[in-house]
């Protein structure tokens, strides 16, 4: 017996929170087949020009789904989110479905096992629906570095989702899924958050284990969730989080109470600190603007806001841009056609060595920018540089970690813009690889000191196009960014009514997409014509 | 394009000439692979000899996503080897990767130890034998240890075509199963002031570090299997002796994978003799590795290996530092074995051996044998005959251990005690042996299947023994007269007739009772 909905009430059900959502499953008003099916029916109209899933597994997700209603029915007690589908960035591994990590080297490999994360989804119960896009190696701010087409975002099609982990935001932010796994290893979840005006959280360091993620830079890398709002993002975090013996860096500790603090209305007493080096100068002025105002929303919940200084976080990109290259220059090493993955004969040779075929394979399977950052990382780990770049990025690392430090002893959490601009056009950057690392500026600092940080909206500047505000906790403190986050949200849902979502005020992503298509294909007519 | 198997032979100079124009520098590096039922950062199986990547995972494979968790199993055992070695052991120390491209290598990285090595400065006292044979005291040389520090091991290439080696292989097969298995590498401060005896020293140290990681029970220490390796370094600098440690070293050569105790000694031995001719011939050594042929016993040129390669060695991001704190490690040290010296001098007490005897025992590289087939039931004294004996000729002179033969403690202590019993003579128990070494079976397998006993029923014996005496009335003659040692004639006379399957003593005993003076 299979459940049907209409168009329409399946376009309503994917405008649930996840939260909605597993109410409705758990009261019997709703089957996660319907869930599914809606979302699967979005996708299939929406995908094709928005290309947030690389690839959709609606086999896999509809068997999980009727698992979940066929036990549910049965009286079987289940975890909070079983039933409410979910999308995986692409650089997590998933038995059996491929994992691209957004590149050709990886286009076909079918890992035969799961992430961690992954692992814990399907032991939440919840249907993965498919895999997201991201900028190859989750390297770049703007998913046009995937080896298989940019991700368009869905409040404007000629923009980018940012990235790397534009297609989990893009997805989220079009409904064609209520939660979403993203990682961050500079701002790959956040800032995709805040030019989608969705929520996205890069958990502590250790937080949420890395086994089964492919490594970007070890050191950096941190798993975490991506939703529409604060409380959505805190039970999918209290899904993934937690200690995995897999993973050496994966902190032996409960999950910081993360849905709990997401409850949090009232901030009396709490301080909060702007990071002037963090505002101002390279920050457009209307983010300018919405950050300014949400501070103000946060005084008025009672917060005490000051300004602390970071003085070393001037020198955050830089020394990311060294230690992230050094390590993805060593990760990336594997990819050599031995193995797994792309493997290509050199043009002209009749019997190739095995260094010969690497080396065709590794110009072959790797995009442009995963070169650049082998290349600089290779250079930066040479003997006679290591001291001189990789040496002084730590010794740089371990101030900014000192810097956030002396800035905890006097606020418990840090707030500045999440990205200095909105969403920029499709193409702007791609000539310019130091303008798209500048997009990380705010970011960065949290993955060089492994403390936790939260995109939440702000809402929308000049352009249409919407802003987030980043908010920063101590390590293993995750909690405190999440109360800040939701009660800033509730404050800012008050004031924007409706169903308080920044959302609610973006164009209708399927008009868009109708004009779209139609665009491109009259486009094609006369250029066929 | 293709080198043979035995390369060119190289002009050497002889041995005892090039050491005493020159002095030997070495540097020893042995890789131990502990015998842990898990790899080193994985739960995969250990086992020797599996079926080709039947032992493998995602983290061994190095599959996308796969991350290290550290064996605490190897770490245990490398403190232990290292307090063995008297090292300091570092209460703070990370892995490092050294990177570079090799088929056989799955995240094309290494992760091995760098600049933070868990065990340092220590040292290992070898004994290598007397000067002549007239059994002085062994000496004792002090070889320092550099480093032991933690690492994996890579997978295995099998290069298959005409060449044996890459290049030129038609094909290659890499087996997984040995990529992970936990290693430790020991490496040597340089060996200097060993003179002419340093290939003695180097195959002593190698031997000494053998029976003490055997000791500790850390590993299977084969070298056969490849569970010890060594690589031998070796230059040599100009001698003066007036100043020999000021002497600046010379260009050195790695001679990778020496994989027996005599090799050791050779390859050392031989890259002395070459590394002389080719500074005799004004010209100047290569820095390179050198591979060792074990059929013609020489080293033919491998890559070249500059003080420059560059590995791009940094921390190891995926692991978290090593931090054994002092009261595990005081706690380790106590369940550290007896020092091989030590034990050698207590066993050699408890056996009754002769300093000599013991020498013997030791130069056969006999003591643990001799200590298990002691422990199986045989006397000191027989243990060592058997073992120092025939075995030890036959792996003298096939340049391979005493143990190599299939040959096991309880079959020679089987052996003694046919011996002891009277069971077996000992020309009949050489017999036996040679049939257990032709794998016929146990020693009394082997006794039965060819009929191998000593008569013990007298008559037939006195029979014999009343033969010989009417067959030499001149001899004994001489006996009665009181030359008893005028017997052997006798007694060999019976032996022949026995056909070699009578007790000699017994043969000797009635001899003597029948030619007994009158009183």
């Amino acid at each position: 017996m299979t459940e049907t909905t209409t168009p329409a009430a399946g376009e309503e059900l994917t405008r649930l929170t996840a939260a909605a959502m597993a109410d409705r499953l758990t009261a019997g008003e709703l089957t996660s087949e319907q869930l599914v099916h809606a979302h699967l029916d979005r996708i299939e109209r929406l995908n094709p020009v928005l290309n947030a899933y690389l690839r959709v597994d609606a086999e896999g997700a509809l068997a999980t789904a009727r698992e979940v209603d066929a036990a549910r029915a049965g009286g079987e007690q289940l975890p909070r989110l079983a039933g409410v589908p979910v999308a995986v960035k692409d650089i997590a591994c998933t038995e059996g479905l491929v994992t691209t990590a957004g590149s050709r080297m990886l286009a076909a490999w079918v890992p035969p096992y799961d992430a961690t994360v992954v692992r814990r989804l399907r032991e939440a119960r919840m249907p993965i629906l498919g895999k997201t896009n991201m900028d190859e190696f989750a390297m770049g701010s703007s998913t046009e570095h995937s080896a298989f087409g940019p991700t368009r975002n869905p409040w404007d099609l000629d923009r980018i989702p940012g990235g790397s982990g534009g297609g989990s935001s893009a997805a989220v932010a079009a409904y064609l899924a209520p939660l979403a796994i993203g990682s961050d290893t500079g701002g790959s979840i956040r800032q995709p958050a805040a030019v989608t005006g969705t929520v996205g959280a890069k958990p502590t360091y250790g937080g949420v284990s890395r086994y089964g993620v492919i490594a970007l830079a070890s050191s950096l890398d941190q798993i975490g969730p991506c939703a529409r709002t604060v409380t959505d993002a805190a039970l999918l975090h209290e899904v993934i989080g937690g200690h995995d013996p897999m993973d050496s860096t994966s902190i032996d500790a409960p999950v910081p109470p993360v849905l709990e603090a997401a409850g949090t209305r009232d901030l009396t007493g709490l301080r909060v600190g702007i990071v002037s080096e963090l505002t101002g100068e390279g920050y457009q002025p209307d983010v300018q603007a919405r950050f300014d105002e949400a501070v103000a929303q946060l005084r008025e919940a009672g917060a005490e806001v000051v300004e602390v200084s970071c003085p070393h976080f001037r020198y955050a990109l830089p020394a990311y841009y060294l230690i992230l290259p050094s390590e993805a220059s060593s990760n990336l090493a594997r990819y050599d056609a031995m193995r797994y993955g792309l493997r290509v004969h050199p043009e002209g040779v009749d019997r190739p060595s095995a260094e010969q075929v690497m080396a065709a394979s590794r110009d072959a399977g790797f995009g442009d920018e995963v070169k650049r950052r082998i290349i600089l990382g290779t250079y930066a780990l040479s003997a006679g540089y290591y001291e001189a770049y990789y040496g002084q990025a730590q010794k740089v690392r371990t101030l900014i970690a000192r810097d956030f430090e002396a800035a905890f002893e006097q606020v418990d959490v840090l707030i500045s813009p999440t990205a200095p601009t909105t969403a920029f056009r499709i193409g702007d950057k791609a000539e310019d690889p130091m303008a798209m690392y500048r997009n990380d500026i705010a970011t960065i600092p949290a993955n060089l000191a492994g403390v936790p940080g939260l995109s939440v909206p702000a809402g929308i500047a000049g352009d249409g196009l919407p802003v987030g505000v980043q908010l920063l906790a101590p390590a293993t403190s995750d909690e405190r960014m999440y109360a800040v986050g939701a009660a800033l949200e509730a404050r800012l849902a008050a004031q924007w009514g409706g169903s308080g979502s920044v959302l609610d005020r973006a164009p209708d992503v399927s008009a868009l997409v109708d004009a779209f298509a139609t665009t491109a294909s009259s486009a094609d007519r006369e250029v066929t014509a | 394009m293709t080198t043979t198997s035995t390369g060119t032979p190289a002009r050497v100079v002889d041995f005892d000439d090039a050491v005493a124009r020159f002095d030997p520098v070495m540097g020893l590096e042995v890789h131990v692979e502990l015998s842990t039922a898990t790899k080193m950062f994985c739960g995969c199986a250990t086992t020797f000899g599996a079926d080709p990547n039947t032992q493998v995972c995602p983290v061994c494979l190095g599959l996308p996503g796969a991350l290290p968790v550290v064996n605490e199993g190897a770490v245990e055992s490398a403190v232990r080897i290292g307090l063995a070695l008297n090292c300091r052991i570092a209460d703070w120390c990370r892995f490092a990767r050294k990177n570079y491209f090799y088929p056989d290598m799955p995240k094309n990285f290494q992760t091995s130890q760098y600049d933070e090595p868990i065990a340092f400065d220590g040292y290992l006292d070898v004994e290598i034998p007397g000067a002549g044979d007239s059994g002085e005291p062994p000496e004792v040389f002090r070889v320092e240890i550099e480093r032991a520090h933690m690492e994996e091991d890579t997978g295995k290439s099998t290069h298959v075509g005409t060449s044996g080696r890459i290049h030129g292989a038609d094909y290659s097969l890499v087996d997984y199963n040995r990529a992970g298995i936990p290693l430790i590498e020991i490496v040597t401060k340089p060996i200097t002031g060993a003179g002419e005896r340093a290939p003695e020293v180097a195959r002593a140290y190698v031997g000494a570090l053998r029976d003490l990681l055997r000791a500790l029970g850390v590993s299977d220490v084969r070298m056969e299997q490849g569970s010890l390796r060594c690589d031998a370094n070796l230059s040599l600098r100009p001698r003066d002796d007036a100043a020999q440690q000021s002497v600046p070293f010379g260009t050195r050569t790695e001679t990778k994978n020496v994989n027996s105790l005599r090799s050791v000694e050779r390859a050392v031995r031989y890259e002395i003799c070459r590394h002389a001719a080719v500074l005799d011939a004004g010209q100047a050594v290569v820095q390179e590795t050198r591979h060792w042929h074990e059929d013609t016993g020489i080293t033919t040129a491998g890559r070249p290996k500059s003080d420059a390669d560059d590995y791009r060695y940094f921390p190891e991001p995926d692991l978290v530092p090593v931090s054994p704190s002092a009261e595990w490690v005081e706690g380790l040290r106590a369940t550290l074995p007896e020092p091989p010296a030590q034990r050698r001098r207590r066993l050699q007490q408890d056996w009754g051996y002769s300093d000599l005897e013991m020498r013997d025992v030791v130069n056969a590289g006999a003591v643990e044998v001799i200590e298990d087939t002691v422990a199986a039931g045989a006397t000191p004294a027989g243990a060592r005959k058997w073992w120092t004996g025939e075995l030890a000729r036959r792996a003298n002179a096939e340049g391979r251990e005493v143990t190599d033969f299939g040959v096991t403690p309880a079959h020679v202590a089987e052996l003694d005690g046919m011996v002891g019993e009277g069971r077996l003579n000992d020309s009949m128990a050489r017999q036996v042996l040679e049939g257990v070494l032709a794998g016929e079976g146990t020693p009394t397998e082997v006794a039965d299947a060819r009929g191998l006993r000593m008569v013990r029923d007298d008559s037939a014996l006195e029979e014999a023994v009343d033969a010989a005496i009417a067959a030499s009335p001149d001899v004994a003659d001489k006996v009665r007269g009181g030359k008893v040692q005028a017997a052997g004639a006798l007694i060999g006379q019976v032996m022949k007739q026995m056909k070699g399957q009578a007790d000699a003593a017994r043969a000797r005993e009635l001899i003597l009772e029948r030619l007994s003076p009158p009183e």
